[in-house]
């Protein structure tokens, strides 16, 4: 029993979170969403990156060899895991990279990475570097049609992972918001109903989290409870970020509220993730019917 | 990452499991087969049987040396014991304060002669050993405690009350918190004492606690006198005046996995699974968000296990937990009463008030008022962990 991660996962980990903090801050994430209206305001305003940017964050991931990360190295990918791809995909969560991360990591490389001859025709490495993903012609089903199945609870924990960061990153909004906020005199932060708040977010994620990190091995070794434990961590992901996202709007107050400021870069990521790949309320049926319930 | 237990870990299990199954059933049967609760005093005495059945088979502290009647089994191991205790419906721990919460604190203060001397009569049921802490004016503000210890010749006068002491009535010893220091402020001045109860002046009355059972008790110290050499290497645990860093130690214990280790709330999720299942076809698909609250209950206790080995790892690799204890009590805590809610809810009126889902229930009530309540613990996960201002 050791349920920890190897140092080359972490290694990679840290690469990418480096990688990310300095190419996609969030004045890229903003770049993504539509331009700024005539007077100046709308989800984009206040955007001062490039579109050339945001195409640059795609580039240094796919350099980096991370959207190939579950494609065999004998087939030009870096050989990880699912164990090693949810690490990462939590650090492409943290800071919300605007891209097809987890529909080109968990789904287009690794299926069409694979040499199967019924696969597509189109090489995985030009999928992952162009972005085009998941064309509607494409067959993702395999021999038996198994690799379907795969391929979506790969997807699954992928967005489960995004959601762990995501919570992690507006968890860690809040936390510096609320120190440096003062009113009535001192910091909001002292304030006990305001850590109560953040008392609870933080709970969420420290259970979270492991169901996320469990599944990932589950998938990496074939475990027959596999599909369950991805449904387990895509349904306490799902629900652990709608509440931190909660809990993080409410103790900024207007400030959270408002376009200009961060927050809703990451809040409304997590809105359409949790939905993603199954709900909170599908994985949980998921989850029953494999228990018997 | 290797989720997967070694063939030595499945060979202890399967011996823990193998026992228990011979012995538990023999145990239940000699005394009818419907064993009062612990938190009686009838119960308590066929309880002791038991924790001696164990003792005697050395299943009784697991991960304790052999030297005091354990197998100086592994953190690992101790959680499948565990596993394997709550699964096969073991009964609960009536020695579990001096065995999880005392024991701990001695490994880390006590001189050798205290440990020679107390742990394996603990171990044994020969001594029982409550936690006097609380008073009636210091509960969350434990370090507002006013009992006092006052030296004399030759020992300490006692004078005070605690309360809320938990199987007092039934116990032999105390180990409490006293004022040493009457100048000292707040937690300096206090020292941790080990008080046999039948020392003259020393008053124990036990009282019903909300599900009626004698669980609670006060305990009156009126002058008592408390000789130095009460106990085998002196009555003081840790250094006089310390008292405070040493109670410190037993609550990382009491909060975190010790007292309330995963294993019993997956056996409880577990049996609330077969409750729903026992439900007419009918009944279950008419009620499908009670479905789903009975399979986030089992999330949530697999969540907890899941934590657990995370924690555990990181222990055992040298990187021991800290103020995360308090979210581990939290999640527990919460945990046991939503469990307990969706089997009342499934089981319906059926359930009446005399079940055993409505005992637990009502017991499950007071996990988030002890081991420090759980506002409490937010306060610390929020100052501790997050880093948010006292002040
Ligand atoms: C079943 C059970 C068994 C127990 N066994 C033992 C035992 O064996 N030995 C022993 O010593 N004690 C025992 N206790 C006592 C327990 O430790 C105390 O009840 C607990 O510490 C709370 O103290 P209190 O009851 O005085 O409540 P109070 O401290 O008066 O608290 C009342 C309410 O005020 C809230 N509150 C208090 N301070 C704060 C704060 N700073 N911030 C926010 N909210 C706050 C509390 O959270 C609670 O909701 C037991 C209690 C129970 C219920």
């Amino acid at each position: 029993m050791r349920f920890s991660f190897t140092e080359d996962q972490l290694a990679l980990r840290e690469a990418v979170r480096d990688l990310l903090a300095k190419e996609c801050p969030p004045e890229v994430v903003r770049a993504a969403w539509p331009e700024p209206d005539a007077d100046g305001q709308g989800p984009g305003a206040g955007a001062r990156s490039t579109p050339e940017q945001l195409a640059a964050v795609w580039h240094h991931l796919a350099e980096m060899g991370v959207l190939g990360l579950l494609v065999p190295e004998a087939h030009g990918g870096l050989g990880f895991d699912e164990v090693a791809a949810a690490l990462v995909l939590e650090e492409t969560g943290y800071v919300a990279v605007p891209h097809p991360v987890v529909e080109t990591v968990c789904v287009a490389a690794p299926v069409l990475g694979d040499p199967a001859p019924d696969r597509s025709k189109v090489g995985w490495g030009e999928v992952a570097i162009s972005g085009t993903v998941l064309d509607k012609s494409l067959d993702l089903r395999g021999p038996g049609g198994k690799a379907d199945e795969v391929a979506f609870d790969r997807a699954a924990l992928g967005t489960a992972a995004q959601l762990i960061g995501l919570s992690r990153r507006m968890l860690d909004l809040t936390v510096a918001y609320v120190i440096e906020r003062k009113q009535f005199g001192v910091a909001i932060g002292s304030f006990q109903a305001v850590k109560h708040h953040l008392a609870d977010a933080r709970l969420q994620l420290e259970f979270a989290a492991p169901a996320v990190h469990r599944a990932a091995w589950s998938l990496a070794t074939s475990d027959p409870n596999a599909a369950r434990d991805v449904s387990m961590a895509k349904a306490l992901a799902s629900d652990c970020a709608h509440l931190v996202g909660r809990k993080a709007l409410q103790c900024h107050g207007g400030i959270g509220y408002t376009v200009e400021y961060d927050l809703h870069l990451f809040l409304k990521r997590a809105w359409a993730l949790e939905k993603l790949w199954g709900d909170a309320a599908w994985h949980r049926d998921r989850v029953g019917r494999a228990l018997g319930v | 990452m290797d989720l997967t237990w070694s063939e030595h870990e499945e060979a202890f299990r399967a011996d823990v499991r193998g026992w228990l199954e011979a012995n538990l059933a023999e145990w239940k049967a000699a005394h009818g087969g419907d064993v009062p609760s612990g938190d009686t005093r009838e119960g308590f005495a066929i309880h002791l049987e038991w924790e001696r059945r164990l003792f005697d088979a050395r299943w009784a502290v697991v991960s304790w040396p052999e030297q005091y009647g354990g197998r100086d089994a592994s953190l690992w191991e101790w959680l499948i014991f565990e596993e394997e205790y709550y699964r096969a419906g073991g009964p609960q721990r009536v020695t579990q304060n001096g065995i999880f919460l005392l024991a701990p604190s001695l490994f880390e203060f006590a001189n050798d002669a205290q440990r020679d001397h107390v742990l394996t009569r603990m171990a044994s049921g020969e001594d029982r050993w409550c936690q006097g802490w609380s008073e009636p004016n210091a509960g969350s503000d434990l370090a507002s405690l006013t009992s006092k210890a006052t030296r004399v010749d030759g020992g300490w006068r006692l004078n005070g009350q605690k309360t809320w002491t938990t199987r007092g009535a039934f116990c032999s010893h105390l180990f409490g918190l006293f004022r040493t220091d009457p100048e000292a402020e707040r937690h300096r001045g206090l020292s941790y004492l080990l008080v046999p109860l039948d020392l003259e002046g020393i008053t124990v009355r036990g009282f019903g606690r909300l599900d009626g059972d004698e669980g609670f008790a006060e305990v009156f110290f009126d002058d008592a006198f408390l000789p130095d050499d009460a106990l085998p290497g002196g009555v003081v645990l840790g250094e006089v005046g310390a008292g405070w860093s040493v109670a410190m130690s037993t609550t990382s214990s009491e909060r975190g996995l010790t007292l309330r280790s995963p294993g019993r709330f997956l056996a409880t999720a577990r049996r609330l699974i077969e409750g729903w299942q026992a439900l007419p076809e009918s009944e279950r698909a008419e009620r499908g968000d009670l479905r789903h609250r009975v399979i986030q209950a089992w999330m949530e206790a697999e969540a907890y296990q899941l934590q657990t080995l995370q924690t555990v790892t990181g222990t055992v690799e040298g990187r021991p937990a800290g103020a995360e204890s308090s979210l581990v009590k939290l999640w527990w805590s919460e945990l046991d009463v939503s469990l307990h809610e969706t089997a009342l809810d499934v089981l319906g009126p059926a359930a009446l008030l005399d079940g055993p889902w409505a005992k637990g229930y009502e017991f499950s009530l007071s996990g988030p008022i002890y081991a420090g309540t759980n506002e409490v613990q937010r306060n610390v996960v929020a100052e501790r962990v997050l880093g948010l201002p006292r002040k």
